[in-house]
C-alpha cells in the first residue's frame, strides 16, 4: 500500500510499504477515506519529539472502512464505516475505567521508554514517534487498528467525511480544553492559538457556556476565522500588546480561564525573546518553546485555570512556577481522552451544535502530502488545516 | 510500576580515575571557549555545525570530570567517558569521511581518542571488578518489582499458579514443565540457541496470598522467588508483588544471568510484570509495529520502523494471541 513515511527531519515522502495485518486478536484493518495532519505531526516533522525512526507511517487522525476484524472483535464488521480515535486504549485497565483512554496502562509495548522519560509510561499513539508505542499511522491506504472493541465509532448518519473526521483528536482536544477550563456563568476565557485544535477550543468553550472568548494569534487569516465562524474577540500579538489589551477586555480582572493551544514551538513578537528559546532548543538545551504557556499563567486571573492542551515534549525553561503558586493558579492538562468525548460529540455533530467541516483549507490526494506538510508548516495559502485522501 | 535491584556501593579510591577525571577539565574548557581553534587543532572543517558539536563535546567532559570527582561511585562516569569515546570516534570517523580539511591532523585526533577510549575501557573494568561493582560480588542478586492488575487476587493468584503458561510472560522462558512431586522444569533458551534447563520446587503456596519456589539444589541456576497477591485499595484489583533472588558461587551473577537471558534480571522483570498484565486484562500480549514481540526490553534499542511487517518478519515472531 502507498503510505506517508517520516524520512528525517523536515522530510517526508510516500512509499510503498507492506500492507497491515492482524496482530492481536482484538485488531481491525481500515481501509482509510480520509486522514488529516495535524499541527502535533509537524513537532516530528520539525524534529522535536524524539525515539522517531526514519520508515515511521505518520498520521492520528482517520477514518474509514472495516474491511478486517480478528477474532475478539464482535461490535464492528466489514463494511462499517468508523472513526478511530488517536489514542490506542484497552479499555480493561484502571487508567481506562476512570476514562482516562490516553493513560492506558497496557496500549504501549515501548512503556520502559516512555517511563524512562517521562516517568512512567502514556497510551499508545498512532504514528506518533516509538515513546508512544511504535504503532504505524493512518496517512496510508490501510491501517492496523488495535483494540478495535473499544476505540472507533460507527458512523451512521450521512455525513461527509470532513464533518466527522476530527473527532479522532482536533475536535475532542479542543472540547478538553473548555472543559477543563470548568466554565461558569459570566467566565470570559482566554484562547491561545487559533490553528484547528483552537477554533474548536474557541466553539466548545461557547458550547460550555462562556460569556465570551478571546482568541490571540498572529496570522490575520487564522483569527479572521475564530471572529466570523467562532464568534471570538481577536488579539494579533504581533500588532497589540497581550497584556494591556486582556486587562482592558476583562475589566481588569484577567480571563477567567486560559487555554494554551499552541505547544512547544510556540513564537514571541520579540526577536530577542524568540531568539533565548530558540536557539537553546536547537542546542538540545530544552525541548520546548514555551511562549504561549508563560503569557498564559502570567495574564491568567487570580485563582483561575490553565488549561493546556498544545503538545509539550520534555523539559521547558523559565517556568513561572511562581506565579503559579502564589496567584492561586491551577494547572490542568493532557493528552486528549478522545474515547470520554466520541458519543456526546458526534451527537453535537448530529444534532446540528456544530459542523466542525469548518477548519478545512486544503484537501489533497495522500501523494501531496509532502507539499501538505510544508503548506501546513509555513502557513502558505491561508492553510489552517489539511485532509489527505487515499 | 516499579523495580529495583540491590547491590553493595563502596568508594573505590583509583588514581586513574582521578587522571581521567583531570584529563576530562584539561580537554573540555577550551573545547567550549575556544571550538573553533580545537577544530583546526583536529583538522576538522570550522563551521557553525562543527563548532556546535565541539561545544557539546566539551559539556559531556566537563559533565564527566564533575563526575568522576564528585561522585561517590566514579565507576558509571568512567563508563560514560566510554560511551563518549565512543561518540567521538563516530564524529570523527564521520570527519574523515567528508568534513576534514587536514586528514592527517584527524587521524592524529581519532589516534588520541582511541587511547583514552583503551584507557577508559581498562579503567571501568577495573573499577568493575571492585568490591561494589555491578556484576562481580559474590552477594546474591536480589530484584523486586511490583505492578497492579485490574483483576480479583483469587483470579490472578489462578493465573499466577499456573506455572506451565508462564512462558506466555516471562519472555526468556522457552518452557516450564511440570514433573511432579511439587517440581517442574524450566528451560530457557540460552547463547547460539542452547537450552539450558533447570529444576524448580514449590516451597510455599498460600491460596489467593503468595507462591515461592527454588531451585532444586544442584540446579545449573541457583535462585529463587516469590510472588504476593495483595488486594489494590477502592477495588483497583490486586498488586502483584514479585522478588527473585539468584545466587552463583564464583560470583558474577548478574553477568552469568545477562549471559544467559540476554539481559539483565531487573529489565526482564519489568517485562514480565507488564506483559502479565497485559494477557490478565486484556488477553494477549499487545503488539506494534516497532515492536512486534510486543513489550521486550531488548527491543527497545532496536525498533522496527513503525510501518506494517512482511510476512517474512511476521512469520518471524509468530501471529495471534500469545497466550
Amino acid at each position: 500500500m502507498r503510505a506517508n513515511v517520516w524520512s528525517g527531519r523536515n522530510k517526508v515522502q510516500v512509499e510503498n510499504v507492506p500492507d497491515p495485518k492482524i496482530l492481536n486478536s482484538r485488531d481491525a484493518i481500515v481501509k482509510i477515506t480520509s486522514t488529516a495532519i495535524c499541527g502535533s505531526d509537524l513537532h516530528l516533522y520539525d524534529g522535536y519529539i524524539p525515539t522517531m525512526r526514519k520508515g515511521d507511517i505518520l498520521g492520528h487522525e482517520f477514518m474509514g472502512e472495516v474491511v478486517e476484524t480478528g477474532r475478539e472483535v464482535s461490535n464492528l464488521k466489514v463494511g462499517d464505516r468508523v472513526v478511530v480515535p488517536f489514542p490506542i486504549a484497552c479499555g480493561a485497565c484502571n487508567a481506562c475505567e476512570r476514562e482516562l483512554f490516553s493513560l492506558c496502562e497496557n496500549s504501549n509495548p515501548n512503556a520502559l521508554m516512555a517511563e524512562k522519560m517521562f516517568g512512567d509510561a502514556t497510551a499508545g499513539i498512532f504514528g506518533y514517534s516509538h515513546l508512544t508505542g511504535g504503532f504505524a499511522g493512518g496517512q496510508a491506504e490501510y491501517a492496523r487498528v488495535p483494540f478495535a472493541d473499544v476505540g472507533p465509532i460507527k458512523i451512521e448518519g450521512d455525513f461527509a467525511d470532513e464533518q466527522v473526521l476530527f473527532l479522532s483528536d482536533i475536535f475532542p482536544t479542543g472540547w478538553m480544553g473548555a472543559e477543563m477550563c470548568d466554565i461558569k456563568r459570566g467566565d470570559i476565557i482566554a484562547v491561545w492559538g487559533c490553528g484547528s485544535v483552537g477554533q474548536f477550543a474557541i466553539a466548545s468553550a461557547y458550547l460550555l457556556g462562556a460569556e465570551r472568548v478571546i482568541a490571540i494569534d498572529r496570522f490575520d487569516y487564522r483569527l479572521r476565522m475564530a471572529r466570523e465562524k467562532g464568534g471570538a474577540e481577536i488579539i494579533n500579538y504581533e500588532q497589540t500588546d497581550v497584556r494591556e489589551a486582556l486587562r482592558e477586555m476583562t475589566g481588569g480582572r484577567g480571563p477567567d480561564a486560559c487555554i494554551d493551544a499552541v505547544g512547544m514551538e510556540a513564537h514571541h513578537h520579540h526577536p530577542a525573546m524568540y531568539a533565548y528559546d530558540r536557539v537553546k532548543q536547537a542546542a538540545r538545551l530544552e525541548t520546548e518553546r514555551g511562549y504561549a504557556l508563560r503569557e498564559a499563567i502570567y495574564n491568567c486571573r487570580n485563582g483561575g485555570i490553565i488549561s493546556m492542551i498544545g503538545v509539550y515534549g520534555g523539559f521547558m525553561d523559565k517556568f513561572p512556577i511562581g506565579a503559579v503558586m502564589n496567584r492561586g493558579l491551577t494547572i490542568k492538562t493532557g493528552q486528549c481522552h478522545v474515547q470520554r468525548y466520541l458519543r456526546p460529540l458526534l451527537d453535537r455533530v448530529e444534532n446540528g451544535d456544530i459542523d466542525p467541516s469548518f477548519v478545512v483549507t486544503h484537501k489533497l490526494a495522500l501523494d501531496d502530502a509532502p507539499t501538505g506538510y510544508e503548506t501546513f508548516k509555513n502557513k502558505r495559502d491561508e492553510c489552517v488545516k489539511v485532509v489527505l485522501k487515499p | 510500576m516499579t523495580a529495583v535491584s540491590k547491590n553493595g556501593t563502596a568508594p573505590p579510591e583509583d588514581p586513574l580515575a582521578r587522571g581521567l577525571g583531570a584529563f576530562s577539565f584539561a580537554l573540555g574548557v577550551p573545547q567550549i571557549l575556544a571550538p573553533g581553534r580545537m577544530n583546526r587543532m583536529i583538522g576538522v572543517k570550522d563551521d557553525a555545525s562543527s563548532r556546535r558539536w565541539m561545544r557539546v563535546v566539551g559539556i559531556r567532559e566537563i559533565a564527566a570530570g564533575v563526575g568522576i570527582f564528585s561522585e561517590r561511585r566514579p565507576k558509571e562516569w568512567v563508563w560514560a567517558r566510554v560511551a563518549g569515546d565512543t561518540m567521538d570516534l563516530a564524529l570523527l570517523g564521520s570527519a574523515l569521511r567528508g568534513k576534514t580539511e587536514q586528514p592527517a591532523r584527524t587521524l592524529a585526533a581519532t589516534g588520541a581518542v582511541i587511547g583514552a577510549f583503551a584507557a577508559d575501557l581498562l579503567d571501568g573494568l577495573k573499577l568493575s571488578r571492585e568490591p561494589g561493582g555491578d556484576g562481580s560480588q559474590d552477594e546474591p542478586l536480589e530484584v523486586h518489582g511490583a505492578i497492579t492488575v485490574r483483576r480479583h487476587p483469587d483470579e490472578v493468584y489462578a493465573f499466577g499458579h499456573d506455572i506451565e503458561r508462564f512462558p506466555s510472560f516471562m519472555a526468556h522462558l522457552e518452557e516450564v514443565r511440570i514433573t511432579g512431586g511439587g517440581r517442574s522444569q524450566w528451560t530457557v533458551r540460552g547463547p547460539l540457541g542452547m537450552n539450558v534447563s533447570w529444576d524448580v520446587e514449590i516451597t510455599e503456596d498460600v491460596p489467593g496470598e503468595r507462591i515461592s519456589w527454588r531451585s532444586v539444589e544442584g540446579s545449573k541456576v541457583d535462585g529463587s522467588g516469590t510472588v504476593k497477591f495483595i488486594p489494590a485499595p477502592a477495588g483497583q484489583g490486586t498488586e502483584v508483588h514479585l522478588e527473585l533472588r539468584y545466587d552463583v558461587p564464583g560470583g558474577g551473577v548478574a553477568a552469568m544471568m545477562a549471559k544467559l537471558f540476554g539481559e539483565h534480571p531487573e529489565m526482564q522483570l519489568k517485562d514480565d510484570l507488564r506483559r502479565f498484565k497485559q494477557i490478565m486484562e486484556t488477553g494477549e500480549v499487545v503488539r506494534s509495529d516497532g515492536s512486534p514481540e510486543g513489550q521486550l526490553n531488548r527491543r527497545m534499542l532496536k525498533q522496527r520502523p513503525a510501518h506494517p511487517l512482511t510476512e517474512d518478519e511476521l512469520a518471524g515472531v509468530g501471529s495471534g494471541a500469545t497466550s
